[in-house]
């Protein structure tokens, strides 16, 4: 497999685009990566997507965006994995480039989810979970990562305000970001009064949908001399792990073994350690996520992932960086784009473009998007070189 | 409408049918042909007791379509006293507090309107609290 660089990365901002269409989303991401890239055109185009034919009646992805920016007569095919869509896209551009079958690709992470109502949205984003045996108990989207994380907080002893530090660390991060969906700080006391969702999930500790599109132009780090005044972005590892579709079927709901297993993978791979990782992009769709991401992903033991929240280790200045763009919850989560807006932000942590909240001398990010409540998790290792 | 997958799942739905393993009598539930414990083939039909105990637990307040009108409602996974944990309303709280651990049995219940107000009303398990 040949080594892989990150030529140029684009996004739109996250946000109800309500007079953008699905197309014009994706294409002015996808445009604004190729300029980045120089490059006027790829041998192949990879999109992420989890919800078009669901909310946008629109299927076949792939040539719908080749035919929209003028990559006509190429192959073009769109991958899902629920929320883990944008980093299975990546994964699969990298995996075509790397062969050695193509030399280069356009990856696309793109989702337009506010053309429905929200209970229409609940719906469509539930059909991450096992239709048969959970969603038809009318458990949402959300209440899957509720369960979760009452049970987390009943084992470990945990209250609810303990999570408030992922949440502000986010909203704080965003303020800098300006392609985020949220621009407001948040406090304790707002957290802990914010409107209940799903038990003990408020809408705090949950992450906004929006419309939003990422993308990147990946080709083969040989035929990349250093850009000129920016480093060479390369990805240093890629790997995709799965647990069961449903979160009853798991022996122990309460550890993330996807995200354990393709973290581990990635170290291997990178030949790195969790405290090696400059910067780390988390799938934070609900404050849980991020407390369960640490500790699988070893940068805390076990039920204890919250203590580094409370610690102030999450900053841009602390120990362990995360959301440092504002994450899920605060950039927004535009779900099958999201693991496109991760990779474009560590590329930008590593690149050295992120002002207020750029992690000092970052060198090396990892991107971990998660499909489902668990269910797939893609993780992502990118250097500078 | 989507009959025939509710009349496919009518013996989960109603008795709490899954498997049991023939090589490691691992109960299972909901069915599926691999055995999650030691990867063998299970077909093997085993109905539930139907009783278990409250693993965890939410009260939703903002739901799916379909099940908009019944909200807040109460989901929890219930850890089977045969083993497996089942995804599945809790009824009959009348206001009073759930608990972690909490001792619960399988009723039948009506479950939502399948699509229009002419559509089939879809019945499945719920659990109560058993004393
Ligand atoms: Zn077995």
């Amino acid at each position: 497999m040949r080594k892989i660089a990150i030529l140029g990365i684009g996004q739109t901002s996250v946000d109800e685009h309500w007079d953008k269409s699905l197309r014009e989303i994706g294409g002015e991401a996808a445009f604004a990566a190729m300029q980045d890239a120089g490059a006027d055109k790829v041998d192949a185009l990879f999109v992420g997507n989890m919800l078009a034919p669901l909310i946008d009646g629109q299927n076949q992805l792939g040539t719908f965006f080749s035919d929209w920016i003028g990559l006509w007569h190429r192959e073009a095919i769109k991958i899902e994995a629920a929320c883990g869509s944008g980093a299975a896209a990546f994964r699969a551009g990298l995996m075509a480039v790397a062969s050695g079958d193509i030399e280069s690709a356009l990856v696309v992470g793109v989702e337009k989810m506010t053309d429905k109502a929200g209970h229409d949205v609940t719906a469509a984003l539930a059909t991450a979970a096992d239709a048969d045996y959970e969603v038809e108990q009318g458990v949402s989207f959300v209440g899957l990562n509720a369960l979760v994380m009452q049970r987390y907080m009943f084992e470990f002893g945990w209250r609810h305000t303990d999570f408030a530090p992922f949440s502000i660390n986010a909203h704080a991060n965003a303020m800098h970001n300006p392609f985020a969906r949220l621009h407001e700080k948040i406090t304790v006391e707002r957290f802990e009064k914010s409107s209940m969702v799903a038990t003990p999930i408020n809408l705090l500790d949950a992450s906004p949908i929006g419309d939003g599109a990422a993308a990147a132009v990946i080709v083969p780090a040989e035929k990349v001399a250093s850009m000129p005044g920016r480093p060479r972005v390369v990805v240093a590892a890629s790997a995709s792990a799965t647990d069961t579709i449903a979160v009853h079927s798991r022996k122990d709901p309460l550890f993330l073994s996807a995200a354990y297993d393709s973290a581990k993978r990635c170290y291997e791979m990178a030949n790195v350690e969790p405290k090696d990782i400059a910067v780390f992009e988390l799938h934070d769709a609900f404050s849980i996520m991020t407390a369960l991401s640490l500790e699988a992903c070893g940068f805390a033991e076990r039920g204890k992932g919250v203590r580094l929240g409370l610690d102030n280790e999450i900053t841009p200045a602390g120990r362990v960086p995360i959301c440092t763009r504002g994450g899920l919850k605060a950039r927004g989560h535009p779900v099958g784009a999201t693991g496109m807006y991760q990779i474009v932000e560590v590329a930008q942590q590593l690149r050295g473009e992120c002002g207020k909240t750029q992690v000092d001398g970052a060198k090396i990010g990892m991107a971990q998007n998660i499909g489902g409540s668990g269910a797939s998790i893609i993780t992502h290792i990118l250097k500078a070189e | 409408m989507e009959i025939p997958r509710h009349w496919r799942l009518k013996q989960q739905r109603y008795s709490l049918v899954g498997e049991v393993c023939p090589h490691c009598d691992n109960k299972i539930f909901p069915p599926r042909d691999v055995c999650p414990n030691c990867g063998g083939e299970a077909k093997e039909l085993y109905a539930f007791s139907g009783k278990g105990e409250v693993y965890s637990y939410t009260t939703i307040y903002e739901a799916p379509s379909g099940f908009d009108t019944s909200a807040p409602y109460t989901v929890a996974l219930v850890k089977l006293e045969e083993g497996p944990m089942v995804t599945a309303q809790l009824t009959d709280l009348d206001n009073t507090p759930v608990e972690i651990g909490m001792p619960v049995e399988m009723v039948t219940r009506k479950m939502r309107n399948d699509g229009d107000e002419r559509g089939i009303i879809v019945y499945g398990y719920k659990f109560r609290r058993r004393t």
